[in-house]
């Protein structure tokens, strides 16, 4: 199944078969009346689901436009969205008999959220992590640790998340049997990035209920951050058939696009090919694959999810990007104003919400996807603010 | 003309020793120097084009492909060695990439600069059957030959498929895992192979983990028509550099011995 163009399956051969049992698998399975139950058990009293849809009054009164809303994700056990996708997963593991997962991560986010999960269903977890990222994410190898997965540090290529996913990969072709793969995002071949929507689209169906509670209409705006995009195709994708909600995806400017050190695949980037998938890439003009940056490591990824990139060629979504001092900028207005204080990643889409909220007028409605907290970027937000 | 005539006019005649390297490592030069060694004992040679991220293979040609992109290896300097090794040698060159690398500069358009400077055809480690409409089409007008992968765990009905579309040969992947060279050769390799020819009817080449002689000659000896030699002879590179023509050449004569049938 494609998204137009983009998806499809550009894997080695070897591939082709466990990704076949893997769809068929999941297409059982999401029908499968225990296996939503246990998940829905599981997301409820585990993870803490529903989240809160919050009204961020004293945003909004600071800003003076649109009523900004907050997709509370941050509240999730682990602190963000990730674990709606890797509950969802190891279940889907568990139930396909296989006994280890193994996953790519590069801040940390994913890895731990996999590393919960695995303690969760009992099994054994192998994560893939850039040497450069071990270093630079300390408290996330010893989260790792703790909750009993391995974390296997990667040399090769430029040492980050891209090179990760490479060696998750690598380690599948040669484990599939007893091993899933938990992808991170919306990413990766055919049927991954379907897979991780679905377990994401929670947060959009949930959403959808309660605005209508508590405004008794949709909203006008959606906006949410996207690295990969699984969090923005979580809070869209419940949404994409109501052609009057506008879905605005932020992308990671980090030093400014024109510097070529960001990670902003769908305002920059080309059409390729990696990781599986048709989508959109940072590359150089024979295709080599960019480094990236972004003060957010969980954006800092060259491609996006090939649904994304459909969106973006339809019109149905739009892709902005906000750089660093931008998303440090609204972490700590967040943070003072609410009380909350956002991940970096998150900070990216608030950011981006009050320029919005800003030209819109005071009855009109903006839902922002606060994705995670921040208290895994304090250090770094430490040495960047002093 | 049939598909046999066709192909002997540009193939030796089967069994082949298929050997490897990657282009660019450690530099251009060097890499013209390195295939006229492996020429001197191969039927076939497989160049490879770095890519920044090469997820089918192990860390011996990973490093290979930092190393070539390192110096600055850019995909129109290999199509240059390619047109330099055009100057001494006929024996058909394969090139071994990633499909991002074909799609970058447009597939018909890739595919056309690599005819025109001498290649014989390619080789897409991450483009299966499904995902080749374009590339085939391309191939076909390019006159660029197709050789496509089929591993251990492919259904017969995939192998017919594959074997349809892969017009110099249907490279066969020995075992579960990435390029590298191995001690021992799994018994999956022996198993696909025999599966394998009872499926296609295009020559069958082995190739991941080959590093001796002795698999050489197992791996013939099981049936397969071809042998396919990359990391072990990329290592030599690693650990000799600009020295490494003269060991090439002798290893590679070394592997030749194998393929002498018993
Ligand atoms: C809090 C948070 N938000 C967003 C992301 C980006 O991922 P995605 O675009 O898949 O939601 C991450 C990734 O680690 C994250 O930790």
């Amino acid at each position: 199944m494609k998204f137009g163009e983009f998806g499809g399956q550009f894997v080695p051969e070897v591939l082709i078969p466990p990704l076949k049992e893997l769809e068929k698998a999941y297409e059982t399975l999401k029908e499968d009346e225990e296996f939503k139950k246990e998940l829905d058990y599981y997301l409820k009293v585990y993870a803490g689901r529903p989240t809160p849809l919050y009204f961020a009054r004293n945003l909004t009164e600071h800003v003076g436009g649109a009523k900004i809303y907050l997709k509370r994700e941050d509240l999730l056990h682990s602190g963000a969205h990730k674990i709606n996708n890797t509950i969802g997963q190891a279940l889907l593991a568990k139930y396909m008999g296989k006994s280890r997962l193994i996953a790519e991560t590069g801040a940390g986010q994913h890895g731990v959220a996999t590393a919960i999960a695995g303690a969760l269903f009992g099994l054994k977890t192998e994560v893939y992590m850039g040497s450069e990222d071990v270093e630079r994410q300390k408290p996330n190898v010893f989260r790792m640790k703790l909750l009993g997965a391995s974390v296997i540090p990667v040399e090769s290529g430029s040492r980050t998340l891209k090179d990760a996913i490479n060696e998750a990969l690598r380690d599948w072709v040669a484990t599939f049997e007893y091993t899933h793969y938990l992808i991170g995002s919306v990413v990766g071949p055919h049927p991954y990035p379907t897979i991780v929507r679905d377990f994401q689209s929670v947060i959009g169906r949930e959403t959808k209920v309660q605005i209508m509670e508590l405004e008794e209409r949709l909203p006008d705006c959606i906006v949410a951050c996207v690295g990969g995009g699984s969090n923005a195709m979580g809070i869209f994708y419940p949404f994409a058939r109501d052609s009057n909600v506008r879905l605005v995806g932020v992308e990671a400017a980090g030093k400014g696009l024109e510097t070529g050190k960001h990670s902003a695949s769908l305002c920059a980037g080309k059409k390729g090919v990696l990781h599986g998938m048709l989508s959109y890439f940072l590359q150089d003009e024979d295709g080599q694959i960019a480094t990236t940056h972004s003060v957010a490591a969980g954006l800092d990824y060259p491609g996006v999810g090939p649904e994304h990139a459909w969106m973006k060629e339809t019109g149905r979504a739009e892709y902005v990007a906000v750089d660093d001092s931008e998303a440090l900028e609204a972490f700590s207005l967040l943070s003072r104003l609410e009380g909350i204080i956002p991940a970096l990643e998150s900070a990216h889409a608030i950011a981006y919400a009050v320029k919005l909220a800003r030209e819109m007028s005071r009855d009109e409605i903006i839902v922002v996807n606060l994705s995670g907290r921040g208290d895994k970027d304090l250090e770094i937000v430490m040495n960047l603010l002093g | 003309m049939s598909f046999k005539d066709a192909h002997a006019s540009v193939y030796p005649e089967t069994p082949w020793l298929v050997t490897f390297v990657t282009a660019g490592d450690p530099s251009p030069e060097l890499t013209l120097k390195f295939m006229l060694a492996l020429e001197k004992h191969s039927d076939i040679i497989e160049l490879g084009i770095p890519f920044s991220d090469p997820m089918a293979d192990g860390p011996t040609i990973q490093k290979a492909n930092v190393r070539a992109l390192k110096a600055g290896t850019k995909v129109k300097d290999v199509f240059e060695i390619v047109r330099n090794f055009r100057e001494y040698s006929s024996k058909p060159v394969i090139l071994m990439t990633y499909y991002n690398i074909v799609y970058a500069r447009g597939v018909e358009n890739f595919l056309r600069e690599a005819k025109d400077c001498g290649a014989t055809g390619a080789i897409v480690v991450d483009l299966p059957v499904e995902e080749s409409e374009e590339y085939l089409r391309a191939c076909e007008k390019t006159g660029m030959d197709t050789v496509f992968l089929a591993a251990p765990n492919t259904p017969d009905d995939r192998l017919r498929v594959i074997d349809e579309v892969s017009s110099a040969f249907v490279y066969l992947v020995s075992l579960y895992g990435t390029t590298g060279a191995r001690e021992e050769l799994p018994e999956t390799a022996f198993k696909a192979i025999a599966r394998a020819k009872s499926v296609c009817r295009k020559p069958v080449c082995v190739g991941f983990g080959v590093s001796k002689k002795e698999h050489v000659k197992a791996l013939i000896d099981a049936g397969a028509d071809g042998v396919v030699v990359g990391s072990a002879i990329v290592r030599l590179i690693e650990e000799f550099g600009e020295g490494a023509a003269e060991k090439i050449e002798e290893f590679v004569s070394e592997l030749r011995k194998g393929l002498e049938k018993s």
